[in-house]
């Protein structure tokens, strides 16, 4: 007999992070009762490690910006494949959704004047984020934390949603397991928000937590709703390299606002030697420009190091693959040499970067106010998600919907720093909203027995086997993305890449683990595994599918962009029969009022 | 590469006990890479928490050697690997497994401090504040949560009074809340009474422990002190603030 607790809710959140609890507020605040779960306690999720910023027009620093700017840049970062309506929506709210953060008790750091200050970013015309230090991660999410355990929404913490479950053709609710006793859970809900995040664990060099397994992308594909923009994931230009266990880990693009700057093992700033054509002209042409615009002078224009993510993975990777790199395979960024032009500049790069400076000091041994860092690319964010629909964030599932980073559209082929913590409050108040309107709308749901049967006993599996070591196939999964549909992709690597990862399918299904059902780390590991494989191969399909290089997707066998196969967005979807289908779908025809916005930006 | 010994506390309540592993240590490598690297090769089931890797999170907080830490931000190179390396559980909160402890007390107790309540804003919805009127309560809110304070605090970790004693993450909570410039709530009546801020010795053991290096005694909780005095003890200073 199948023994589970059972909860009831109009909305089911899944998911804490910033858009989880966003949606959650919102859900709560329309008269929904909601639940949330998280994979882990509550104000750890990923949001908390957000460093930079909450990229808003605010236009307390600068008062040239808008929405109109925020809404060109972030359509030039993300190639045009941005979804615009969600560009447009996101630049016009987002200074409302930071300024409510304040209301709520959010510190930001100040202007002179008192008003909430905002730096420079890769990709961003003006002075446009809002932050505290280099934690603005922290800030928002116990902001969010703190004002929505208020609001009577009920928190499971460290639950994990196995599937998503169906009543004819839309959502029912979800079936997990929580970690502390490994028992399961029943949520039956009107409406579902996934807010899941990305899927960086699938590679190995990564800036993500254990948490990143793709969990979201992969139950809405299985249940049979629409992704899109899947072949895109970011990797930042500059994650820790040296020493080796801490690999991977984020230096914040802070670094390179504040002044810092990326040189090779010669000295040479090369980020002047590659500027592509459509920056060319809001680029510095001389490192003295470059550090007057760090400074806050408004005439001058940015320095190449704040192009954006991924020209600078890339241009770190030529001097590395051309032997011009640093010892440990990466290049230099330093923020020390700003002494030479700040009279306090020890001082000024302790108070700006407070964890950075503690970062490097603890793990790596290096002190950022007198040394360089060594820097090189780390697997950071998904810009591809569930595809919705832009104004209700609901996808093609009715009644489940998606906001944050597990949501695709906003970011097109490259996310713009910043533009992340604004998508979670912008899209997680949307999502929240139309979940609570759509539950309150629909009659109540009937659960399928048997679906929640056959999880159960699929999930129980591995206690009865002594078989392959979960976290050995984890790695070899990693390590087969990183070395074949990484960086730079070719065709044959990921058709290989292909062929590798349906032998890692059929080892995951002989995973064994010891033990029971407590809070078993490996149990945990092997049940993510499904969802790992599933988001490694529709990553590796799609990026077949693009045979262009466009924003984070470079191809060495198709270097350059391809206005035929720019003209659509990728989407995948489940079959009846269960095979992944692939499809072209035109983008949206840009409105006039917008297109003429783009023109004038340029 | 280099062996070294972990003493690693394996077990729920009542049936555990120290277990001994050896494995390979390298350059730079912290205590949570080593419990990794056992857990991947010969603990599968070993129960541990972590998210950042990087001090953010404050997921993987543990004793060390005795001492309260976080595990991703304790190099091994700072301990002395000839001797075997004892890692275990908080002890303030009650076992799950291995090093996992039931923090749950500590979302509750947040739960009964008086929320934010903001003074209204300006016309355009915004507030305006200066930097210096902010440090002091942004020095509060870079607390990650890790617990390790209300680890070593002995209210709560020798004589057990979760039920009178918030601890001092808390109270660093409440100060945030108090000293926030745009906050009009009060909050001395809960702390003199429910929350027990009597109980705090100012033995300052919390503030070596903070891995965020927060002056939780000498910034949070004296200030605190003195106000529960000044409120309790001096009414026309209370009718003050009310109307402050
Ligand atoms: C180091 C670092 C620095 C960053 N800095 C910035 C920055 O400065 N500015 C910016 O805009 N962006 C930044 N980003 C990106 C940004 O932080 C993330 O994209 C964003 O926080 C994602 O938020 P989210 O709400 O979508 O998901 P998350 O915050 O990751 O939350 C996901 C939630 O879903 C839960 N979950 C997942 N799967 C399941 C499941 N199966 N069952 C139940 N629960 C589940 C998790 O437990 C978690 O609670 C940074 C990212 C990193 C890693
Ligand atoms: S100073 Fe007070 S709160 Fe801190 S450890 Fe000592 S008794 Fe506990
Ligand atoms: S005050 Fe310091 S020790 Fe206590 S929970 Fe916060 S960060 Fe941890
Ligand atoms: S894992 Fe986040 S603080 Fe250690």
């Amino acid at each position: 007999m199948l023994e589970y607790q059972t909860h009831e809710y109009d909305v089911l959140v899944i998911g804490a992070g910033g858009a989880g609890l966003r949606a959650a507020i919102e859900a709560s605040a329309n008269g929904a009762r909601v639940g949330v779960v998280t994979k882990s306690l509550l104000g750890k999720a990923h949001t908390v490690m957000a460093e930079g910023g909450i990229a808003a027009a605010l236009s307390n620093v600068d008062e040239r910006d808008n929405w109109k700017v925020h809404f060109a840049d972030t359509m030039r970062g993300g190639q045009y494949l941005n979804n615009w309506r969600m560009a447009e929506l996101h630049a016009k709210e987002a200074p409302d959704r930071v300024r409510e953060l304040e209301g709520w008790g959010a510190l930001f750091d100040r202007t002179k004047d008192g008003r909430i200050l905002q730096r420079n970013f890769g990709g961003h015309r003006y002075p446009r984020l809002a932050h505290v230090g280099d934690r603005t991660g922290l800030e928002m999410i116990r902001t969010l934390q703190d004002h929505g355990i208020h609001l009577g929404m009920e928190v499971h913490m460290e639950c994990t949603v196995l599937v998503l479950l169906k009543d004819e053709g839309r959502i029912a609710g979800a079936f997990g397991y929580e970690r502390e006793r490994g028992r399961f859970l029943l949520f039956r809900a009107k409406a579902v928000v996934l807010a899941t995040g990305g899927i960086g664990r699938a590679y190995k060099i990564t800036s993500n937590s254990w948490e990143y397994t793709g969990d979201g992308h992969s139950l809405a594909y299985g249940a049979g709703a629409s992704l899109i923009d899947m072949e895109f994931v970011q990797f930042h230009p500059t994650g820790m390299i040296w020493p080796p266990s801490v690999r991977g880990i984020l230096v914040t693009e802070g670094v390179r606002g504040e002044g810092g700057v990326l040189k090779n093992k010669d000295g040479r700033r090369f980020m002047f030697d590659d500027i592509p054509e459509n920056y060319r002209s809001q680029t510095a042409d001389s490192e003295e420009e470059g550090w007057r615009y760090t400074q806050g002078d408004r005439n001058a224009r940015r320095p190449p190091e704040l192009l954006t993510r991924d020209h600078v993975a890339r241009c770190i990777m030529r001097e590395v693959r051309e032997g011009r790199g640093s010892p440990h395979g990466g290049v230099f960024l330093d923020i020390a040499w700003i002494k030479t032009r700040v009279p306090t500049g020890a001082e000024y790069i302790k108070r700006k970067l407070p964890n950075m400076y503690h970062q490097f000091k603890q793990l790596a041994g290096v002190d950022i106010t007198n040394e360089v860092m060594e820097v090189g690319p780390t697997t950071h964010y998904t810009m591809g998600g569930v595809r919705v629909d832009p104004d209700t964030q609901m996808s093609d599932l009715p009644g489940l919907f998606a906001a944050g980073e597990c949501a695709g559209g906003l970011h097109g082929a490259n996310r713009l720093g910043g533009n992340s913590l604004s998508d979670l409050l912008v899209f997680g108040k949307r999502g929240g909203e139309y979940a609570a309107k759509f539950a309150s709308e629909n009659g109540a749901v009937s659960i399928n027995l048997d679906e929640i049967e056959a999880a159960a006993r699929w999930a129980l599996e591995p206690f009865e086997r002594t078989g392959e070591n979960p976290y050995e196939v984890q790695q070899d999964l990693q390590e087969l993305m990183q070395d074949l549909a990484g960086i730079v992709r070719r065709e044959g690597e990921m058709r290989d890449a292909l062929e590798a990862l349906n032998k890692l399918v059929c080892r995951a299904k002989r995973v064994g683990v010891p033990g029971n059902r407590e809070y078993n780390g490996g149990w945990h590991t092997a049940l993510d595994l499904r969802h790992l494989l599933t988001v490694a191969e529709i990553v590796t399909r799609t990026a077949i599918e693009r045979k262009e290089s466009r924003g984070a997707h470079f191809r060495e066998d198709y270097p350059s962009k391809n206005d035929q196969e720019g003209g659509s967005n990728i989407v995948v979807q489940r079959s009846k029969s269960g095979e992944m289908e692939i499809r072209r779908e035109p983008l949206m025809a840009l409105p006039s009022e917008l297109n003429q916005v783009i023109d004038e930006m340029k | 590469m280099s062996a070294a010994m972990f003493r690693i506390w394996r077990g729920g309540n009542g049936n555990g006990s120290f277990r001994e592993y050896t494995t390979e240590v390298a350059p730079g490598m912290v205590v949570l890479d080593a419990v990794h690297r056992i857990q991947a090769e010969q603990a599968n089931d070993l129960a541990v928490r972590w998210n950042c890797k990087a001090g953010k999170c404050g997921s993987c907080s543990a004793e060390i050697n005795g001492l309260p830490r976080l595990m991703c931000m304790t190099r091994l190179d700072t301990l002395p690997l000839e001797e075997p390396i004892t890692i275990e559980p908080m002890k303030s909160f009650p076992l799950i497994k291995d090093l996992v402890t039931d923090v749950s007390w500590n979302y509750q107790v947040k739960k009964t401090i008086r929320p934010f309540t903001p003074r209204p804003a300006a016309a355009d919805g915004s507030w305006r504040m200066a930097q210096e009127d902010v440090d002091r309560v942004q020095e509060f809110r870079k607390c990650i949560e890790c617990y390790l304070c209300q680890d070593v605090c002995h209210v709560l970790r020798e004589h057990h009074l979760h039920g009178q004693f918030v601890g001092p993450r808390l109270l660093v909570f409440t100060a945030a809340l108090e000293m926030h410039p745009l906050d009009t709530g009060r909050r001395t009546d809960d702390l003199h009474r429910e929350h027990g801020i009597g109980y705090c010795n100012i033995t300052k053991c919390c503030t070596t422990v903070c891995p965020e290096g927060i002056t939780i005694t000498d910034n949070a909780i004296i200030p605190l002190k003195e106000r529960v005095v000044d409120d309790h003890f001096d009414p026309l200073r209370k009718l003050f603030r009310i109307f402050k």
